[in-house]
């Protein structure tokens, strides 16, 4: 495995890994990070992990930069013999079409195929979590089938639901909070992706997977009552 | 529990503490006050270690204090009047039950900020009291303040909780220099040669796209060699990135945490402060230096920190008193000591 050191700021060092956007090399990511995690390392105070990078923020004061990169050294070093977890799937129960999904219709027609076809495609496989960003808890996920690849929208909408479930280019994701976009949306699940009340406030990390199951509309106003519960301890 | 009513709020207040840390890997910015030695210095004049501080913007707020407080006026130069007479910024102030504190629009600088002793009754959120305006939270119910709000601070203070403290002048910032170091990197491997010198030699001015979460500048086109894309990556608070029409973008307090632009060069973190003070219209230039020179400048600041602590057990209140020993008169000065 090769990585390199990189300067970024006077408190950030972006450590990188082979340029490209691939499982096996957000794989090598998600080790490091779990390496430099595991050893709370004096002086590192954030990790934030993306597709073939991690950018680490830490403290001058408590560690020199040399000091840090030998000690990352060593852990990259001794990677193999470190035991890592099995990354989690996590499964997003999801409403598809009507007016959970109101470009579900467009998405099947774009590409030749049924509505159902759309959903069983889109639940089939299990995507994996390269990182997380741009909002609070948006996921960046790959291996979506290019048979339900749709552009997106000309023009975006200025209100999107949170827990929408879109589709832009060969991208899946869905929207942890209401903001503007313009994905093509598909369905929607009743799940917090984000809720800053709940510990952890996140449901998924970098390096799980996330699988949609498909739900009826009953199913997702039962489990959204059941979200509402825990919401309220915001107020107790 | 002690109260203060926002009579009012001037156009952007908000409460802000150092940030929300911990949940960058999972898209959250950090928010946090945007100068953060103003912010740092506020609350220790007040003998606060981090507390959520009020972050004015341009304009101050204007405050009725239902109780007596202890505050600190930093940051951006303005006028501060208690009761319509002026005080002084950098120091600790006693605020009496029923006076009004209002600062005036800033004369140099744009940021101010107002500690109180013991801070604001407000809940955490992750970890933090400082607001993030686009998702709604923290702070003051996640919004910014308003006229009409009634703010709660922890606990009651008495005379006997003041100690005066005041940052020396030669440590106050000044936010009329328009010099920003940065230490290059770490896509400036990503540009022409021209590209950098204009990035290095050339005027930047800020533009009206200038907010907590980041500055748009205006100045000479930064030319790449080869495309301004790069997969995404965490972008660390300072950095400079730099889209496909060359025009550098300064990330700041409330940055996304990640994004597909190269980065030319990242502010140093005792300079991100001056560009937090810097309005729409200022201009700044660019200078290069090395990562050491940039941490020892970082590390000096822990030696005014520790200088405004030691102010800790300064003598406060003062009596006079005369007194007459073997008929000789004496003026005797009695003061109290205050750990």
């Amino acid at each position: 495995m090769q990585i390199k050191y990189k300067v970024a700021g006077d408190s950030a060092l972006l450590i990188e890994f082979e340029n490209k956007i691939a499982p096996e090399i957000n794989n090598e990511v998600r080790k490091m990070y779990l390496a430099i995690k595991n050893k709370e390392i004096c002086g590192v105070e954030e990790l934030i992990p993306a597709y073939c990078s991690i950018l680490l923020l830490y403290k001058p004061i408590e560690i020199t930069k040399s000091k840090l990169v030998e000690k990352l050294n060593t852990l990259k070093n001794n990677l193999e013999k470190f035991n890592i977890e099995k990354p989690d799937v996590i499964e997003i129960p999801t409403v598809y079409g009507g007016e959970y999904g109101p470009d579900l219709d467009y998405v099947a027609e774009y590409n030749n195929l049924s509505k159902n076809e759309v959903i069983e495609i889109h639940a089939q496989r299990k995507y994996l979590v390269y990182m997380l960003g741009f909002t609070p808890g948006f996921v960046y996920v790959g291996g979506m089938s290019e048979k339900i690849a749709t552009p997106r929208l000309d023009k975006p909408r200025e209100k999107i639901n949170k827990g929408s479930v879109g589709i832009a280019g060969s991208q899946t994701g869905i929207y942890p909070i209401d903001s503007p976009g313009g994905w093509r949306l598909i369905g929607r699940t009743p799940l917090n992706l984000f809720n800053p009340f709940r510990e952890p406030p996140f449901l998924v990390k970098a390096g799980d997977y996330i699988k949609f199951k498909k739900i009826s509309e009953d199913k997702f106003e039962k489990i959204k009552k059941e979200k509402a519960k825990i919401g309220r301890v915001k107020n107790a | 529990m002690p109260k203060l009513l926002v009579q009012d709020s001037g156009p952007l207040t908000t409460v802000q503490d150092r940030g929300r840390f911990g949940y960058q890997k999972f898209g959250m910015p950090t928010a946090g006050a945007m100068d953060k030695f103003s912010y740092k210095i506020a609350n220790l004049l007040v003998g606060n270690k981090e507390e959520g501080v009020l972050e004015y913007t341009y304009n101050g707020p204007k405050l009725k204090f239902e109780q007596d407080a202890i505050i600190a006026v930093t940051g951006a130069k303005s006028e501060v009047k208690l009761n319509g007479k002026n005080i002084k910024m950098w120091q600790s102030q006693y605020i009496k039950k029923g006076d009004i504190l209002q600062i005036l629009p800033s004369q140099k600088g744009l940021r101010g900020y107002i500690a109180f002793k013991s801070g604001f009754n407000l809940p955490e959120t992750m970890g933090s009291k400082s607001t993030y305006l686009r998702a709604d939270l923290g702070g003051y119910e996640g919004r910014k303040l308003e006229n009409g709000d009634v703010l709660e601070i922890n606990n009651e203070v008495t005379k006997k909780n003041y100690t005066f403290k005041s940052l020396e002048k030669a440590y106050r910032p000044d936010f009329s220099k328009n010099k920003i170091r940065v230490i290059m990197g770490p896509q400036d491997d990503y540009f022409t040669k021209s590209g950098i010198s204009k990035f290095l030699e050339g005027e930047f001015k800020v533009s009206n796209q200038a907010d907590r979460m980041g500055y748009r500048l205006e100045g000479p086109k930064i030319e790449h060699e080869d495309g301004a894309d790069i997969i995404s990556e965490g972008i660390a608070e300072g950095s400079i990135q730099v889209a496909g029409n060359g025009k550098p973008i300064i990330m700041l307090a409330d940055r996304q945490t990640t994004g597909g632009y190269t980065k030319i060069a990242t502010v140093i973190t005792v300079d991100i402060d001056l560009v937090s003070q810097k309005k729409p219209g200022d201009l700044m230039f660019f200078e290069k230096i090395d990562l050491k020179s940039a941490q020892k400048l970082l590390n000096k600041r822990k030696e005014i920190y520790k200088s405004i602590k030691k102010q800790n057990r300064e003598l406060t209140d003062s009596k006079h008193y005369n007194i007459k020993i073997n008929g000789e008169k004496h003026e005797v000065e009695l003061r109290e000591i205050i750990q």
